[in-house]
């Protein structure tokens, strides 16, 4: 089913397939009407979805090399930007960006600058070149330029670290969707996520993986625009609200002035539960140094550039030309969601803060609020709080906390939309966590299977055993990723951004440098991955056991000192020993050229 | 000079002023946040406001595709444009 024909019917394809999923929505929300339950709807939402994407990996099955590890090179390059695009939007972007900006304002959106802005980096430094290289993964182009066993576990090792610890992040994510959607135990609910991960990668890898990620951006974005169009349009904010939230955003400010930001004591904050926040800092004023905000825009840039999850996406289109243009389109697709980001967290803040509007709750009695159905439900779903430490028996803005997640999660529900736009969000924050894990436990079991395993232990082993021991390795991590999940360790939202940093640490400079400049050599890329990455793991310990840290770099920006001395060592160590041989040189050469054949060859 | 070195010199051209956009729209601008948003930008919404929510994201697409063309002309013009097929 899947050969050329296929390639030549995506559009068709998924265009029935989104009128499909378009239709499913209505067929819920004439369910609503006719008293389905709000579970039933969450189920189906959560269920259908997942079914489709299994369905999508059962067919795309494969027993070839090139079509496990980069999806027989064959990706047009907007359907690639869209795998991209739910490759790179994790659960993180989908449920926590959004609360993000509502509470942090100026200084988070930094996030949002960096996270686009590391496109240009994509771009201009690397998609290309490592295209033309041919190469299955991102250690693979690291092996071969440099040469040596010892290069290509030093990228197996980086790569591990940091893709590991945004995967839990990711299965976690999964799982506490699949728990409040399908009402089990998280415990569990972590496992169920895990398997309908692995069903969708498992029978084919990159393939599989390409055609669900297409099919998961859909369901994503149409879960992320629908709602913010909706409620901007019934709140009467504006019809297109990227273009007319303007007085709104001023009108926030009013009210933030007006009602002041109170401090709350200590004792009183110890009262609130865990993970909850109030607003404490301006929706639109500028609230972090210039350096604050900058050096997290520069760290989240030059990790995106060296995420190998990101990377190998770009192995998979048909020519060199093709990856440039699809890292605009990736671009394009995400900007659609970002963008949305800060509209959404807009007109969340103002309905629920505004006493001229029938939602608002500050400036409320008690007894009001706590009538209120949605603030029953997500109050006892521990992401709203409040409590009257005045006295006075009136809701003020510093006595209302709220989850980072209610703001995607129940913005649709306080602005008065119908329950079926809340199954929407949950099977769209599925599908963003779902894309994203998929591409890393491939991205980790890719590199072992194909550098560690075929490369240096049984340079031998037939097709069919490395593929096996592929999808052997898939299983493993999945599991090892899920279990720690469930150890609940970390936030969603700071792991992710580690792992930016630990991903610049190691892999930007000798990736950069490896095409950008010949005279780089072995030695000095193996110095700069294991100094690179050392030193930010010994900066991350010293700042989180009360280290003072220096230049403001902060355990979120760490990366930045782990890739100076990345950049340092590689230099150094270079320039003292010998250039690289002739053929290697010669390599570099062509590898600057897009025309001609790639230096790895169609199988390796 | 052979066709490969100016090829390389032409790319890497390029490269300098596609990263100097993008420093400037990605940090330098944000060295002036504060006194920037206090003046009224695009749409209604205060400069700074508006560029991390929107602006500087939509110029970093049209970054990318600028950039993708004028590359795939300098491969045209030195003969490395690649074969439909791959």
């Amino acid at each position: 089913m899947i050969k050329g024909k296929f390639i030549d019917n995506l559009p068709k394809v998924y265009g029935i397939y989104t009128g499909g999923f378009i239709g499913f929505i209505i067929l819920m929300a004439i369910g609503e009407q006719m008293g389905m339950t709000a579970k039933a709807i969450g189920v189906a939402f959560v269920a259908f979805t997942i079914f489709i994407y299994a369905l999508i990996g059962y067919l795309s099955r494969t027993a070839q090399a090139d079509a496990y590890y980069v999806a027989g090179r064959q990706v047009p390059t907007v359907f690639n930007g869209m795998a991209t695009a739910a490759d790179w939007m994790s659960g993180a972007s989908f449920v926590a960006m959004a609360g993000g900006i509502y509470f942090k304002g100026y200084g988070y959106m930094a996030l949002l600058v960096g996270w686009t802005g590391g496109y240009i980096l994509v771009a201009t430094l690397l998609a290309p070149y490592l295209r033309k290289f041919g190469c299955y993964t991102v250690p693979d182009f690291i092996g071969t330029r440099y040469g040596g066993n010892l290069a290509r576990l030093c990228a197996v090792i980086v790569l591990t670290v940091a893709s590991f610890t945004y995967v839990t992040a990711q299965i976690n994510a999964t799982g506490t969707i699949a728990s409040v959607a399908l009402d089990i135990d998280f415990k569990y609910a972590v496992y169920v996520g895990l398997v309908s991960i692995l069903l969708c990668s498992m029978l084919g890898g990159m393939r599989a993986v390409t055609w669900t990620q297409v099919a998961q951006y859909i369901v994503l974005i149409i879960a992320y625009l629908l709602p913010v169009f909706w409620i901007s349009n019934k709140m009467g904010a504006g019809f297109f609200p990227h273009f007319m939230l303007a007085d709104e955003v001023a009108r926030i400010g009013e009210l933030e002035s007006q009602f002041g930001f109170v401090k709350n004591s200590a004792a009183d904050l110890a009262t609130v539960p865990k993970g909850l926040a109030g607003i404490t800092k301006a929706h639109s004023a500028v609230n972090a140094t210039p350096w604050a905000f900058i050096s997290l825009a520069l760290a989240m840039m030059m990790g995106t550039a060296s995420l190998p999850h990101v990377m190998m996406r770009y192995f998979t289109t048909p020519s060199v030309k093709a990856a440039r243009k699809s890292v605009g389109w990736s671009l394009f697709f995400i900007f659609l969601l970002y963008s949305s980001a800060p509209m959404l967290a807009t007109l969340s803040k103002l309905s629920l803060i505004d006493p001229n509007l029938s939602t608002g709750i500050i400036g409320k009695s008690f007894a009001e609020v706590q009538a209120i159905d949605w603030f029953q439900n997500w109050n006892q779903a521990n992401l709203m709080f409040i409590s009257d430490f005045n006295g006075n028996g009136t809701l003020e803005l510093n006595e209302f906390f709220m989850g980072g997640k209610a703001v995607v999660l129940a913005t649709p529900e306080i602005a008065g939309l119908p329950y079926v736009i809340s199954g929407l969000v949950a099977a769209g924050g599925m599908a963003a966590a779902m894309s994203t894990a998929d591409g890393l436990i491939l991205a980790i079991a890719n590199a072992i299977s194909h550098d560690v395993y075929y490369k240096m232990i049984d340079p031998k082993a037939e097709t069919a055993k490395r593929l096996l021991v592929a999808r052997a390795l898939l299983v493993v991590i999945g599991f090892a990723g899920a279990t720690i999940a469930a150890m609940e360790i970390q936030g969603i939202l700071g792991s992710v951004i580690w792992a930016f940093d630990f991903a610049m640490s190691g892999l930007f400079f000798p990736l950069v440098l490896g095409v950008w400049w010949k005279r780089a050599n072995r030695q000095g890329a193996i110095a700069g991955m294991i100094l690179g990455l050392g030193s930010a793991i010994w900066y991350l310990v010293w700042v989180r056991t009360g280290g003072s840290g220096f230049l403001g770099l902060t355990q979120l920006t760490f990366g930045i000192f782990g890739a100076a001395v990345s950049f340092v060592a590689m230099v150094v160590v270079s320039l003292m020993t010998a250039e690289p041989d002739a053929a290697t040189q010669k390599m570099v050469d062509e590898v600057r050229i897009p025309s001609g054949k790639s230096i790895l060859g169609k199988q390796h | 000079m052979s066709n490969a070195t100016k090829h390389w010199e032409k790319s890497r051209g390029l490269l300098f002023i596609t990263l100097a956009i993008w420093a400037v729209f990605s940090m330098g601008i944000f060295l002036f946040g504060a006194e920037m948003n206090e003046v009224t930008g695009p749409f209604g919404y205060p400069w700074t406001y508006w560029f991390t929510c929107q602006g500087s994201l939509g110029i970093f697409v049209i970054l990318i595709f600028w950039f993708a063309n004028r590359q795939e002309k300098i491969d045209e013009e030195f003969g490395f444009t690649e074969r439909e097929d791959g």
